[in-house]
Formats: structure tokens, C-alpha cells, sequence
């Protein structure tokens, strides 16, 4: 089990703390941004489209402006005098912050009510009147992509058509050569559904424009406030608001899962209307509003092929990607990689060939394809590595189990050079699947599906061996707007001991308060309880990119890790001054240095600090801080090992889960308890899309579940019992051979549960079912296959 | 997510609720429990003028027993049907209906009154009063008649009850000894409206003979549905396989479900085949306990 090298009271790697933020969460006492109230506050409401594309004939505003408590009504072509109508994207594309002309998606921002209260506000938005010319929309990407399509983004010169980006990765003619001579080859059509990150908090800012100061404060809903403030400054600049001017402060966040990563109109609309009239002015989304306009994640359409040999040897994968973009892209990937880390698709599995391409296209819908709790695109691709490795065993009678265990790179072979060139840091796939079948009882399941099957009953055991890759990322390759992705810590420790660190990093709820002042405990022997975590606020933080894509602990937490040690070097010094003994002569133990051999000699890291501040040794620079901005040597690859059994009513053809093992491997864990909450959150949130959660459009672009109601987000009810556990491989790079985990679950649950359901009804002929399976479509399925009158 | 101005009126007596309602019309709506017309009128698809919150009257919040009769006030809430050993001795339906509605926060205010004069087939009441035939009370200014429930669902969020008029108490006979009932309804996660439901009471006399049925149907038509045919079949025969595989297919095959969201026509006539049948079991096995 997992080793401590601090005792439970000073709380460092490996414990099981209480996290501290829950204090105030539990009580009602956290402090979120439609929280902030400000004297002389008014209120933002935003009129939206109810078509997918059409022209804006007229913009009435008069009975708006009669009702009481309305202060302002802003359209497009106000903000087109100070150049504030337009904005760019994360991923260099331009995106509209209100239209003068033509709206591209049901629910885009049409118009801004300002009011007194947020009751006249939405009076007001009711009666703003605007006459639109609807056109017919571009729904399918497939349709977008055909030449006689209408071209959607006229707005750039010379547009002639849909298309936004090809990639491509991989070696194209080996690829099929090897597909060509091969015994077995297997080809299926998938599609990863647009969903969306449904975040309890929605979206929301109060934009604070001081005038007689020239100064922006601007409390927001986001996961990279850094970044915001620089985009801001980039965005506003010409108009006074330089990055110096600017301060964004980040509250406590209900979730943010990659949907409070972009910039949303509505944000810079609160901004441009604090700077001309000089009042704070709040936004704050509804349910509805977020669930229809915010960034979707996923819409990938995946041909996914494997070839290999008759006895199961995996030899070559070939992935055909199209990317259903909506009206812009808005994706928050790393900017050289346009689809994010897709390129992870060749799978926990040792083979050296493989081509991936992927076109992105426009369409009226909205604009997005944010990394929903996985690390850009992870989550499509382990999706379609998974599905396609059991539909390769299906097809020659192996079972996915040993098929996997088959072809698992073998824990020797890392470091691992993947096909499309990465480098795997460490893994033992091996070890996780083994311990996963012995968990679940692999083999007597087997033995009762097999009964089961021959009286009619339906029962499926699904799969999924995947590699995750996160903590994006080394300076070389990953930037968001030219800004390297590194990530910062910056810890001060007071006289008596006690330390504030700060970070650049936001949790939206991850437990940073707690885990960071878990690393700085075991780096430093300074109880955890006696450290204080702060983030958020750019005024105080130092600088980072944010937390997404299980970026905090690879990142943030190895600057935590690496900042402590200075400040040992530092301790060691002083502790020498102290004892009067050379620096060599000093031993570390958590919490103290003592004298090698006398181990009575010893000064307390209390003690050292306070001499810092009182005695320090002459020439030494006075205090106790560090900061340390940590550029990432490499990636880290958690992996995991998920099966899933469920048992199908084989009438109505409801779904149970009936039992769900998954066991990760994220490295050195910082505290088990937090993991496996991760681990519980993300796999509900894996179970989610498997299952239940899907936006639905029609042919005119109208969302068919724009609510709760019909946007199934699942419940307590819904989620099964989950069996959790671990293996442990550390990183052999991170400063304290952690991985990150948030995203794991997230990640590897779908096709597990997808390869459950797929191999319950494998004796009727059916080898793949798209997401979400739900009932209706199980007889559906059974009813094409003529099983079901 | 926030309703258009209204006025708001707490009548402390049924007759001045009832001549407020005459005096504003059309233009007020009644709250109740308010789980079907609040979020309608946060989401602006209802606009009354006049809100009358029914819930300040007496006399309308009993669950009794009288002269072969079960009688329940309107303003019951659902948490108070769920957990009545009254009902429970006599209709163990209502266990299994109300823990199928929402959530418990919904159940601690959503009344039995509201769900079926909302006059919605996809609430989960209709179905089964129409099983246990009940009837409603409702009361206007010219005083109370009572309405069998086959006459009660007009249409569309459309029921017997007038302008200036309010449901007021619902009454279910007190079936014989030997008789069951039971509901089950299949939703998409816990809190939908159903994709389908069956509600079904049966009576077994000597013999094994059925002497008396009724089932009725959620969400599978435009109009909460009694399921006549498969009441036909089963009735005065013993139950059987056979009988039972009949009544489950008249049922799939009268019921007229719309394809939407939670299922295809075709899955949501199967799916109610499969309910009825279900629920004739489970009714039975309750009656012969």
C-alpha cells in the first residue's frame, strides 16, 4: 500500500486529509461570482436567437428601454464603434461578440439589456424586438463539407467553403501496406456525441470599470485567469485597458470541466458596458442559457480501422476523423495541436504503424469542442482505440481480455515511443488488467454469461485498458496563445513557521487547497494544516495557464516540489549556521535537520525559518520564499484498467450496471482519499455520455433538449456502486512521480461500458453501438437485426 | 429563469378563492403544489396576471375513510399519500406510484390535487385513478359535483374542471377482499416523465375468477388512457398466460404513443405491452396475499 514518509500530523504525500476547503463549501460559506455584490451594481440579461442562421432585418429596442429599471439596451453595431463586436478565439479563429448582420446558431447572443435589477433585466430582454430573414442552416458536418454547400463564414475573405483545418499524423503508405497483407482487418463508423460540461455554477462575470482610475476588476467564472487578463489586454488594449490596468479575479467554482475555459461573449459585453458607463455590471447565465450557447465538447465522427493477424497481434490502426466545429472553433487546445492529443489513439498496445487525419468543418451550430474533463480529445480517442481493439477480438473469436494482454506494451519497454511520437513515461498495463479481472473475477464471469446466454438473458463484461496523457505542457511543443504552458508556485513562510503559497493554477472544486499543501508538507515538514493555498487572483498569484487537462499536479504541483526544495537548500544552510556544522554533516528528515550520527542535534524547520527572519547568517539573503515556474520535461501517461459488467432487462432493455472496477495508475498518489473522489466524480461523468447524455439537434438547427429536463445529466440514482483501487508507477520525470488522475475516469469509463453493452448483445449479430446506448435504442438495434418483431 | 410579473392572492376560504377566481378569469391560474406551473411560468410559457395560492384553506389537506369510500383532500401532498397507512392497507398502488414522482423535495409539495387537475397524460396520478376508477370532487360557486375520472381528462392540460372552479377531493372505492394493485412506469433517469406506465387494479374472486379490473396508461396518448380492451379480456375468466399476453397486446396495440425523445412509437407500445403485463402479475400476486 501506499508509503507516508511524514507522520498523519504533518500531513504530507500518501495521507488521507480532510480537504480543507470543504469547511466552508459544506456550510453554504463559499464564495462564488454572482456572490460579489457591489454598490451601484446593474444587472446584464442577453437576448438570444431562436434561429440557427439568419439575417438580423431590426433591432427594436423602444418598448425595451419604457421598462422601468432599464438602463441600456446594446447591440452589435454599438459595440461596433469602439471595434468591440468581434474577438478572437483560443484557437486563432474570430468569433462574433454580438452580430450587426446575420446570427450562425440557435441561443448566440443577440442583444444586452442592462438594468437595476436582474428582474427588469429579463423584463427587458422580453421586450426587445428583433425582426430576422431565417436562411437555411448547415447542421450536418458531413453536408458542410459538400461542395455545393452554402459557405457559412462569409466574414472572411475569400472563404470558399466549410472546411477549417486538416491534420494529419502517422506514416500514410506503411500504414497501407501493412493494412493490405494483413490477415485480419476491422473497419467501424463511431460517433462521439456533443455533450456538454453541465457544471452546476454556470457561467458569469461582474466586470468592475473603475474610470476616475482607469481600472478593470473583473470577478469571473474561470479556470485560467492569467490567461483572461493577457486576452483582455490583447482584446481592449487599443482602448486603454493594458494589462497592468487589469485585474481578474477568479471566486470559488462550481465546476468548471473545461467549459470555463474560453472567453464567452457575455463576458466582454459586461466589459464593454462597465467601461462605458462606469458601473460594475453582472452576468450571470441561467441553466438554459449555458446549456445552449456555452461550449459543447466531443462531436467526433470516427472511422476507426485495425489490422492484424489471425492469432490476435494488433499491427497497424488507421483513424479517419470529422470535426462537427459549430460555427467557430472554439476549442481551448494547445495551438499547435488543432485536435488536441488525439494522437494518443494508438493505445496501450505495442505496434509500430498507424495514420490518423482529421478534417474540421463549420456549421450553425455552436461554436466550441472545449476538453470536457480530458486532456483535449483523449476522451474520442481512447474511445476509438478501445471499441476497435474489441471488435478486432470479436471478429476472431479472442477474448478482449487476453487480447489486450497480448499486445499491452510491456512495462520494460518504457520509456515507449508511440507510433505518432510521444513518449510513454511508465506504465504496467500488465499489472492493472490483472488485478482488474481479479477484482471483478474474470473468469466466473465468463462461466455465467455463458448460462445466462443459453436461457436468453442478456449480460454483457466490457473492457477498457486505455493510457491517458496529460499535464500539457513542455515549452517546446505547448503553448495557448504563443504563452507557454508551464505552470508556478510561489510559497512564502512566515517567521513563525506558518506559509501562504500561491499559485497559477484555479481549482474548480479538484481539492487544491489541500494537495498542494500536501506536497509543500512533505517537502518541507511544515504541517498542512499551517499552509494556505491561494489562487485565482492575478494580482497575487504568479503567473500559469490555468487547471484543465490534468494539468495541476504535473504542472503546479511539480513548482510546489521544486520551490520547497530551494527553500531546503536554503533551510540546510541556515540549520548549518545554527548547529555550527558543515552543510554535509546535515541529514533531512520531515520537519527537521539533524546532525549526521547525533541525531539529537537538530533544528526544527520552525526554528530555521524563524532565524530567516531573526538570525539569519551573514551575506544570506534575509526571509523564506521561493517561486518556481515549472516547464514541464515531458508528459505524463496515467493509464488504467476499467471492466464493466451490466445486465440488460431483455424486455424493456433498461441497462444495469451491475458492477464497475476500475483501477488507475496516476503515479505517486498525493492523497488517496481525494484520488478516489476524483475517481467516483469522473467515472459519473464517464457513465454520463455512455448512457444518457447527448445534445440533440434538428435539421433547422433547433436544440431538442436545451433543459435538464431532457439533457440527461445522471444522478446518485443512476451511478453504480464503484469498485476503486490502484496500481502505482510513478513518473520517472515529475519532481514527486505524480501523474494527475482527475481525468482518467472521465476518459476510460465509456468504452468499457460501451464494450459491456456491445458484447450483451454480441450473440445477436451486433458488434458496435454508438453513444449513448440507452434502451430505445438496444430494440431498435434488436428490431433491425429481426430479433424483435 | 424568471416569471413575468404577477399578483398574488392567498384566499383563506374555499368560497373566496373560488370568487376571486370568477373575478379574474382566465386570467388567473390556481397554485397548489406548484411543481408543473412554476417552472412553466419561470420559463415565461405561462404569463397569468393572477396567481391563487389555494393553500390556505381548510379542509382540504384529509385522507379518511368513510362508508366503503377512501376520501382524499386535493392539497394532499405526495409525501403524505406516500407514506398514509390508510392507503397503503388498501391501495399498495400508491406506494409504488409516489416514489416514482420527481424527487423527494417535489413529493414534500407536489399534491395528488395538482398532478390531475394539470390535466397531463404524462403525470403519473391519471393512470392510476383511472385503475381504481375514483372519482373527483370539484366545487364552484354553485356548490360541489362529483365527476367519474373517465369523465374528467378532456385534453391537453384540459380537465372537467371550469373557470371558477376548483378540484377539491378525490374518492376512491374500497375494493373487496382479494384485490391488488400496482403501477410501474420506465423513465429515463430518476424524475422523468415516463416513457410509458401501466397502473393496474385487479380483483380475484372463487375460482380464481377476475371479478373486476382496471388499467390505466401514462404517456402513451394524447390523453390519460384506460386500457378497455385488456380490462375486457381478463375480466370474469381466470388469469392466465394467455389471457395476460392478450390484455399486454391490446394494450401495446391501443395505446398511441408519439415518438420524441424518450422513444421511438414502436419501443413505447412494446415497452407498454411489457408494463401491462407486469403489473398483472404483480396486481395478482398482491390480491392473492
Amino acid at each position: 500500500m501506499i508509503q507516508c514518509k511524514t507522520s498523519k500530523a504533518i500531513g504530507g504525500m500518501g495521507h488521507s486529509m480532510k480537504r480543507k476547503e470543504d469547511a466552508r463549501f459544506i456550510q453554504g460559506k463559499g464564495h462564488y461570482v454572482d456572490d460579489v455584490k457591489l454598490p451601484g451594481m446593474l444587472y446584464m440579461d442577453i437576448v438570444r436567437s431562436p434561429y440557427a442562421y439568419a439575417k438580423i432585418k431590426n433591432i427594436n429596442i423602444e418598448a425595451a428601454m419604457k421598462v422601468p429599471g432599464v438602463v441600456a439596451v446594446v447591440t452589435g453595431r454599438d459595440l461596433e464603434k469602439y471595434n468591440l463586436h468581434w474577438m478572437p478565439t483560443l484557437m486563432s479563429d474570430t468569433q462574433m461578440v454580438l452580430p450587426t448582420d446575420t446570427v450562425m446558431y440557435q441561443a448566440q447572443e443577440v442583444a444586452a439589456v442592462i438594468a437595476t435589477t436582474k428582474y427588469a433585466a429579463r423584463d427587458g430582454r422580453e421586450a426587445v424586438i428583433v425582426e430576422y430573414e431565417p436562411m437555411k442552416p448547415v447542421i450536418d458536418p458531413y453536408k458542410a463539407m459538400d461542395p455545393s454547400a452554402p459557405v457559412l463564414r462569409t466574414d472572411k475573405a475569400g472563404k470558399k467553403d466549410n472546411h477549417i483545418w486538416h491534420w494529419e499524423v502517422g506514416d500514410k503508405a506503411k500504414t497501407e501496406a501493412v493494412f493490405a497483407k494483413a490477415d485480419v482487418v476491422v473497419k467501424q463508423d463511431m460517433y462521439i456525441p456533443r455533450i456538454h460540461v453541465a457544471s452546476i455554477e454556470t457561467c458569469g462575470c461582474v466586470a468592475d470599470y473603475d474610470k476616475v482610475n482607469n481600472h478593470l476588476t473583473m470577478y469571473m467564472t474561470t479556470q485560467a485567469p492569467h490567461a483572461i487578463r493577457t486576452v483582455i489586454a490583447l482584446v481592449a488594449g487599443h482602448v486603454g485597458l493594458t494589462e497592468e490596468k487589469v485585474r481578474v479575479i477568479s471566486p470559488d467554482i462550481g465546476g468548471g470541466f473545461g467549459g470555463k475555459v474560453p472567453v464567452y461573449p457575455g463576458y466582454v459585453i459586461a466589459i464593454a458596458v462597465s467601461f462605458l458607463v462606469g458601473k460594475p455590471v453582472k452576468w450571470i447565465e441561467d441553466r438554459s442559457e449555458n446549456l445552449q450557447a456555452d461550449s459543447f465538447a466531443r462531436d467526433y465522427h470516427i472511422t476507426a480501422e485495425m489490422a492484424g493477424t489471425k492469432d490476435g497481434k494488433i499491427l497497424a490502426t488507421r483513424f479517419k476523423v470529422l470535426a462537427d466545429h459549430g460555427y467557430t472553433d472554439a476549442s481551448a487546445n494547445p495551438s499547435k495541436f488543432p485536435t488536441g492529443m488525439f494522437s494518443i489513439a494508438t493505445g496501450s498496445y505495442d505496434y509500430d504503424t498507424t495514420y490518423m487525419e482529421c478534417d474540421a468543418v463549420y456549421t450553425n451550430k455552436p461554436p466550441g469542442g472545449v476538453a470536457y474533463r480530458c486532456s483535449f480529445r483523449v476522451t474520442e480517442a481512447v474511445h476509438a482505440i478501445e471499441r476497435i481493439t474489441d471488435r478486432f477480438a470479436f471478429e476472431i473469436g479472442k477474448d478482449p481480455a487476453d487480447l489486450r494482454l497480448q499486445n499491452f506494451i510491456h512495462k520494460d519497454q518504457f520509456p515507449w515511443k508511440s507510433p505518432t511520437g510521444w513518449s510513454y513515461d511508465s506504465g504496467d498495463y500488465h499489472a492493472g488488467l490483472h488485478k482488474a479481472m481479479a477484482a471483478v473475477d474474470y473468469e466466473n464471469l465468463r462461466r455465467e454469461q455463458a448460462e445466462k446466454r443459453a436461457k436468453g438473458e442478456l449480460m454483457g463484461i466490457g473492457i477498457s485498458t486505455f493510457t491517458e496523457i496529460v499535464g500539457a505542457g513542455p515549452s517546446k511543443d505547448f503553448d495557448i496563445l504563443g504563452i507557454k504552458m508551464f505552470d508556478s508556485a510561489e510559497i512564502r513562510v512566515h517567521p513563525t513557521g506558518k506559509a501562504i503559497a500561491r499559485f497559477g493554477t484555479k481549482s474548480q472544486g479538484q481539492g487544491h487547497e489541500t494537495t498542494y499543501a500536501q506536497i509543500i508538507a512533505e517537502e518541507l515538514g511544515i504541517p498542512m494544516e499551517n499552509i494556505q493555498i491561494e489562487e485565482g487572483d492575478t494580482d497575487t498569484a504568479p503567473y500559469g495557464l490555468g487547471t484543465y487537462a490534468s494539468r495541476s499536479t504535473p504542472t503546479a504541483g511539480a513548482a510546489a516540489a521544486v520551490a520547497s526544495r530551494k527553500l531546503r537548500d536554503k533551510a540546510r544552510k541556515i540549520a548549518a549556521y545554527l548547529l555550527e556544522v558543515s552543510e554535509d554533516d546535515l541529514e533531512w528528515e520531515p520537519g527537521k535537520f539533524h546532525v549526521k550520527g547525533a541525531p539529537e542535534k537538530s533544528k526544527t524547520i520552525q526554528e530555521i525559518v524563524f532565524a530567516a527572519y531573526t538570525n539569519h547568517p551573514q551575506g544570506m539573503e534575509a526571509g523564506f520564499e521561493a517561486t518556481h515556474y515549472y516547464d514541464p520535461p515531458n508528459l505524463t501517461f496515467p493509464s488504467g484498467a476499467y471492466i464493466c459488467v451490466v445486465d440488460i432487462d431483455n424486455e424493456t432493455f433498461e441497462i444495469k450496471v451491475r458492477r464497475f472496477v476500475a483501477i488507475d495508475d496516476c503515479g505517486n498518489i498525493i492523497n488517496p482519499m481525494i484520488v478516489q473522489g476524483q475517481v467516483h466524480g469522473g467515472l459519473t461523468q464517464g457513465i454520463a455520455p455512455a448512457m444518457y447524455e447527448e445534445l440533440i439537434y434538428d435539421e433547422q438547427g433547433n436544440i431538442l433538449n436545451g433543459t435538464f429536463m431532457d439533457y440527461l445529466v445522471p444522478t446518485a440514482v443512476e451511478s453504480p456502486h464503484w469498485e476503486t483501487g490502484h496500481t502505482v508507477t510513478p513518473s520517472p520525470h515529475h519532481p514527486i512521480g505524480a501523474k494527475g488522475v482527475g481525468e482518467s475516469p472521465t476518459v476510460g469509463a465509456p468504452p468499457a461500458i460501451a464494450n459491456a453493452i456491445v458484447d450483451a448483445l454480441s450473440p445477436y449479430g451486433i458488434t458496435h453501438m454508438d453513444i449513448p446506448i440507452t434502451p430505445n435504442k438496444i430494440f431498435k438495434a434488436l428490431r433491425d437485426k429481426g430479433v424483435i418483431k | 429563469m424568471i416569471a413575468q410579473s404577477f399578483q398574488y392572492e392567498s384566499p383563506g376560504s374555499l368560497s373566496e378563492a373560488i370568487s376571486l377566481l370568477n373575478k379574474y378569469g382566465d386570467d388567473a391560474k390556481i397554485l397548489s403544489g406548484g411543481h408543473s406551473l412554476i417552472p412553466m411560468m419561470k420559463l415565461r410559457l405561462a404569463t397569468p396576471a393572477y396567481l391563487i395560492d389555494i393553500n390556505g384553506i381548510p379542509g382540504l389537506s384529509h385522507i379518511s375513510e368513510d362508508g366503503g369510500i377512501v376520501r382524499i383532500g386535493s392539497l394532499v401532498r405526495e409525501a403524505e399519500v406516500e407514506h398514509s397507512d390508510l392507503l397503503a392497507k388498501h391501495f399498495p398502488i400508491f406506494r409504488d406510484v409516489t416514489k416514482l414522482i420527481a424527487d423527494p423535495q417535489v413529493r414534500n409539495m407536489g399534491t395528488l390535487g395538482g398532478n390531475l387537475a394539470h390535466g397531463d397524460a404524462a403525470n403519473d396520478h391519471p393512470a392510476v385513478m383511472l385503475a381504481l376508477r375514483a372519482s373527483v370532487a370539484i366545487t364552484g360557486a354553485e356548490g360541489e359535483r362529483e365527476v367519474p375520472i373517465d369523465e374528467f381528462f378532456f385534453g391537453f392540460y384540459m380537465t372537467a374542471v371550469q373557470q371558477g372552479e376548483i378540484l377539491t377531493e378525490i374518492r376512491i372505492p374500497i375494493p373487496p377482499k382479494g384485490t391488488g394493485s400496482a403501477y410501474h412506469k420506465l423513465e429515463r433517469k430518476v424524475g422523468d416523465y415516463a416513457t410509458s406506465g401501466a397502473a393496474v387494479q385487479l380483483t380475484i374472486g372463487e375460482m380464481g375468477v377476475v371479478t373486476a379490473v382496471g388499467i390505466g396508461l401514462t404517456n402513451v396518448n394524447s390523453v390519460p388512457l384506460r386500457a378497455v380492451r385488456s380490462e375486457e379480456v381478463l375480466l370474469g375468466k381466470p388469469l392466465s398466460e394467455e389471457t395476460i399476453a392478450l390484455a399486454a397486446q391490446y394494450a401495446s396495440e391501443d395505446c398511441n404513443p408519439s415518438a420524441d425523445l424518450r422513444g421511438s412509437e414502436e419501443y413505447k407500445r412494446h415497452v407498454t405491452g411489457v408494463l401491462v403485463k407486469r403489473m398483472i402479475h404483480k396486481a395478482a400476486e398482491r390480491a392473492m396475499q
